[in-house]
């Protein structure tokens, strides 16, 4: 049980990597790799929503939307499959966490807030957070595995844009053909890192 | 409106409809809709199956929401957006599902995906919010096409040297099944979109120089 957690776990972060191997959540990647330390806080975000609403996307799932899931309501509703309204009811979950979590912060972390503030709206439409939730139930996760994996990719994808902007610092003295300056560079530097991460697809846990 | 000398449509028309596809495209320039860009590309048949979703999505949803500008208040556009996107996402997903079963299998979270695709959001928010409905479709249209044009280049370049072949098309027998290709396994994977794309803007800048980056 734990060792399957685990390997879950280096799964999401490495191998599987959100940002590197599936390109989910680039548009904020690219616009928002500048800095570190915007990319730590836009890191901290991410895995703070991944991990509340991957797990909360998969009990709605499992109780509400899957065929035969509303069979605790009354046995005659056993057989209604709801699963095609699963979008809308994930980027509503997603959205309204976003809302609450910038709520919440706002009023008993305003330090927190203060430093994510910016990024926390943008979250909504990171297609990483939605893509979490539809690879949850692609893989038919259970409630366990889907907190190990939405905590997990959070903190890969995290990773990845911070070790980018890292690397965006340096190239500023580096001296680019002019075509190449800004998003060009930065697409083949994201090839290079996600060339590395491929060499996590070796670990056999 | 300007006169315009073709007389089928007027400047700022022509302009929304065609600028999108090198002066302003939304994937090179505007860094919108990046992810999709990338994950579907390895194969011709599912980039233009993507492409025609995410075009068919967006005018729809340039079109609802231009309609709707006047009367969606300002502190939860948003949410409206996103409801609308998501509602069309889910029918481009069902007549995916029910006429082309093994290319929807193929493109698996991607096309849910198009509620968060930046283009979608972004000229939204940026244009039809502010513009008619018949200004905010050709809008959506050259977009749409911006980004067509974008994934059919990547998508012709890694299935052509990662696989041999071109619509399923064989073109470049391979050496595995007795022809004389070896496959560049770099371009079915993912570092190989990141390339492509960024030589793709290297191009494109080439050209039009007014596009180059400060640093």
């Amino acid at each position: 049980m734990l060792e399957s957690m685990l390997s879950l776990a280096v799964k999401a972060i490495f191998v599987e990597n959100m940002a590197l191997a599936f390109f989910l959540g680039m548009c904020s990647f690219l616009a928002v790799s500048k800095k570190v330390e915007t990319a730590i806080g836009l890191g901290a975000a991410v895995i703070f929503v991944l991990s509340i609403t991957c797990p909360l996307n998969q009990l709605l799932y499992n109780f509400l939307l899957q065929e035969g899931a509303l069979a605790w309501v009354s046995p005659s509703l056993a057989t209604v499959d709801l699963s095609f309204l699963s979008f809308l009811t994930f980027i509503g979950t997603i959205a309204a966490m976003v809302q609450i979590v910038e709520m919440t912060l706002d009023k008993y972390l305003p330090a927190l807030y203060a430093s994510l503030g910016i990024f926390l709206p943008l979250i909504a439409v990171n297609c990483a957070i939605l893509g979490a939730s539809l690879f949850m139930v692609e893989r038919d996760y259970g409630f366990g595995e889907s907190i190990v994996y939405g905590v997990g990719s959070g903190i890969g994808w995290a990773l990845a844009v911070i070790a980018l902007a890292a690397l965006r610092e340096k190239m500023r003295y580096s001296n680019i053909p002019p075509g190449l300056r800004g998003l060009g560079i930065t697409f083949i530097l994201t090839g290079l890192m996600a060339i590395g991460f491929m060499a996590f697809a070796g670990i056999q846990l | 409106m300007s006169p315009n000398p073709t007389g089928f449509m007027s400047k700022p028309q022509r302009e929304a409809l065609v600028d999108p596809l090198f002066n302003n495209n939304p994937i090179a320039l505007q860094v919108l809709g990046v992810c999709s860009a990338l994950a579907v590309t390895t194969k011709m048949e599912t980039a233009l199956v993507m492409s025609v979703a995410l075009t068919v999505v967006l005018i729809g949803s340039n079109v609802t929401i231009s309609l709707l500008r006047n009367h969606i208040p300002a502190s939860i556009r948003i949410v409206v957006q996103l409801t609308i996107i998501a509602s069309l996402v889910i029918i481009t997903d069902q007549v995916l599902q029910a006429f082309l079963f093994d290319i929807s299998k193929q493109l698996s979270v991607f096309v849910g995906l198009i509620i968060t695709n930046c283009i979608v959001m972004g000229r939204a928010e940026a244009y039809a919010m502010q513009n008619g409905p018949g200004m905010s479709f050709l809008d959506a249209v050259g977009n749409g096409a911006g980004y067509s044009l974008l994934l059919i280049v990547v998508a012709f370049f890694r299935e052509l040297f990662g696989s041999g072949k071109l619509m399923g098309v064989v073109l470049f027998p391979l050496v595995t099944e007795g022809g004389w290709y070896t496959p560049n396994g770099l371009m079915v994977l993912a570092p190989g979109a990141f390339f492509l794309i960024g030589f793709f803007i290297w191009g494109l800048r080439t050209w039009k120089p007014d596009q180059v980056e400060t640093h």
